[in-house]
């Protein structure tokens, strides 16, 4: 199922959480929702299931429109809101069961269903306790499961992995990942590892705006532009070596990173490449290659970048 | 429809699980079991085979007991966020509204059946007018439907229950005492308005064993307000 949001804006009082966002994600689809804290990740993953209603602006999810078939979209997807809320006081398998006939999962099934969901989720140990009894984990673990347990087309979680562990994280993550083959995913976080680990396409979010949509990989290419390696050159002096890169063609700007170990950073001019010239100036000159690593822009600084204005 | 007795099924239980269900039974059957066979002008004192007594003392004490089932009702599920739990399931804003007021209107027959065991007492005592006694308790079933859905609309209306049960209380009196006063003092069309408005009236002609379609509608549409707002306020949340 397709996930169509067409200028969507939402106002709380005078202060827009949304403004005007439209994106589209498609049917199998990993996407990962980032932005700094009260960007409107949470409002639109809010709207696309049917919680708010947006001012302006439409939702289509397989077609259907928020604004007319709510129950229809409702009924596929699996959401998984921000700070998982959950009957304290119910046991997991009476939880489960209830939400299973809230979606109307046929009786003979719903036995099935639950059994399905603490397998998948990894409750066995713990599937007779009230929810209020769990540690933090566990309850995000519930928090999946209904989220899961009428099999929905779409899911939709925020924030999933809050408060766990790093082995639950872990976990969690794949968890997503096999779910993420079949179904249309949206997640949100504010962990950039995660979302480049799970997700196959990326929209930051800031201030209600998109700013970024595409592939961690594209999403760093536009932001590193040109390239930058890490050059280590010995067999000369260490000045002579820094205005011979100078000169070269393809590079923009050389620095020092370390004179002593005759180390510099190469910068590139846009779109060029200046290992191979590098490596020739080299052989001319006599000197030798001690070190070449090309620089990973890292997906923090591009986000701090896109969203620190 | 289904929803509504999933939704309703979910809440009785939590109602039962957390003692309060007991609570209110118990205290419920005290209290009116008290006054109604020991205590002050109790059906001994009357002369007749009659259930008034327990009607007048059960109509107060559910006035009372009504706004602290409710109040967390809409409240609650707000509080604890499970509110969005719920709507983002295929569930509608009626099917919610009316899901929570089935589950109070279901604790308050089980707290009512019990008392049936003091009619068949009666009934081996003396003549018992059946049709007053049957329509009694019909009486207090729509008295209880209309404090439901007020304590519900409150409910709707604040995220903190103690606000929440506090004004469906000072509604409720509005309907309990107060336009029952004004209408006596006050003559003419206004008197004859606040007469109509107050709950008392209508409960005492079902009480005496006369059905009038009046009553009925009276009892139906206050409720019917009041769950057709707290569904308005619902859908228009601004959360």
């Amino acid at each position: 199922m397709d996930i169509v949001v067409n200028h969507l804006t939402k106002r709380y009082g005078p202060q827009k959480a949304v403004d005007n966002v439209s994106f589209r994600v498609k049917a199998g689809e990993v996407l990962g929702f980032l932005g700094p804290n009260g960007a409107g990740k949470t409002t639109t993953m809010k709207a696309i299931s049917c919680y708010i209603k947006p001012e302006l602006g439409d939702i289509l999810v397989g077609g259907y429109s928020i604004h007319e078939h709510p129950e229809k979209i409702k009924k596929n997807i699996g959401y998984l809101p921000e700070n998982n809320p959950l009957y304290q006081d119910m046991n997991i398998i009476d939880f489960l069961e209830f939400i299973a006939k809230i979606h109307r999962i046929p009786k003979y099934m719903i036995p099935d269903r639950i059994l399905d969901m603490v397998r998948t989720c990894g409750l066995e140990g713990e599937k007779h306790k009230l929810i209020g009894e769990l540690s933090k984990g566990y309850q995000q673990r519930v928090g999946l499961a209904q989220a899961l347990i009428h099999d929905p087309e779409i899911l939709i979680l925020d924030e999933p992995t809050t408060g766990l562990d790093p082995n639950q994280i872990v976990e969690i993550r794949e968890l997503i990942k096999r779910i993420g083959k079949e179904k249309t995913v949206i997640l949100s976080s504010h962990i950039l590892a995660e979302v480049e680990a799970t997700c196959d396409r990326i929209l930051i979010i800031n201030n209600g705006r998109i700013v970024v949509d595409g592939t961690a990989e594209e999403l760093r290419k536009q932001a590193a532009g040109s390239e930058i390696l890490r050059l280590g050159v010995q067999g000369g002096d260490v000045n002579d070596i820094f205005e011979n890169l100078l000169l070269l063609d393809t590079v923009e700007s050389v620095d020092f990173i370390d004179v002593n170990k005759q180390i510099f950073e190469v910068q590139s001019m846009d779109g060029e490449t200046s290992i191979k010239a590098v490596f020739d100036l080299c052989v001319a000159k006599g000197y030798y290659i001690s070190e070449l690593t090309p620089t990973e822009t890292k997906l923090e600084d591009i986000f701090r970048e896109l969203t620190l204005h | 429809m289904k929803q509504i007795f999933n939704i309703a099924n979910r809440e009785l239980n939590t109602f039962f699980d957390s003692l309060t269900a007991y609570v209110l039974i118990i205290i419920f059957l005290g209290f009116s079991g008290f006054f109604t066979w020991l205590y002050g002008a109790d059906v001994f004192f009357l002369g007749q085979a009659n259930l008034n007594t327990f009607f007048t003392v059960a109509y107060w004490s559910l006035f009372i007991f009504i706004p602290a089932l409710t109040m967390r009702s809409i409240a609650g599920e707000l509080k604890a966020g499970t509110l969005e739990l719920l709507l983002t399931k295929p569930v509608s804003d009626w099917q919610l509204v009316l899901g929570k007021f089935l589950s109070t209107f279901y604790l308050i027959i089980i707290a009512l059946a019990p008392t049936l065991v003091y009619y068949f007492t009666l009934w081996s005592i003396g003549p018992v007018d059946h049709s007053a006694v049957l329509l009694g308790y019909v009486g207090l079933l729509l008295m209880s439907m209309v404090y439901i859905s007020i304590g519900i609309l409150t409910s709707c209306i604040s995220s903190n229950p103690i606000v929440a049960s506090l004004s469906a209380v000072s509604i409720g009196i509005f309907f309990h005492i107060v336009f029952g006063v004004l209408g006596t003092n006050i003559m003419g069309f206004f008197g004859r308005v606040f007469n109509y408005l107050s709950l008392s009236t209508h409960f005492d002609s079902l009480s005496r064993g006369v059905v009038d379609s009046k009553d009925l509608i009276y009892f139906f549409s206050i409720a019917f307000l009041c769950l057709f707002c707290s569904k308005e306020i619902l859908s228009n949340r601004n959360l």
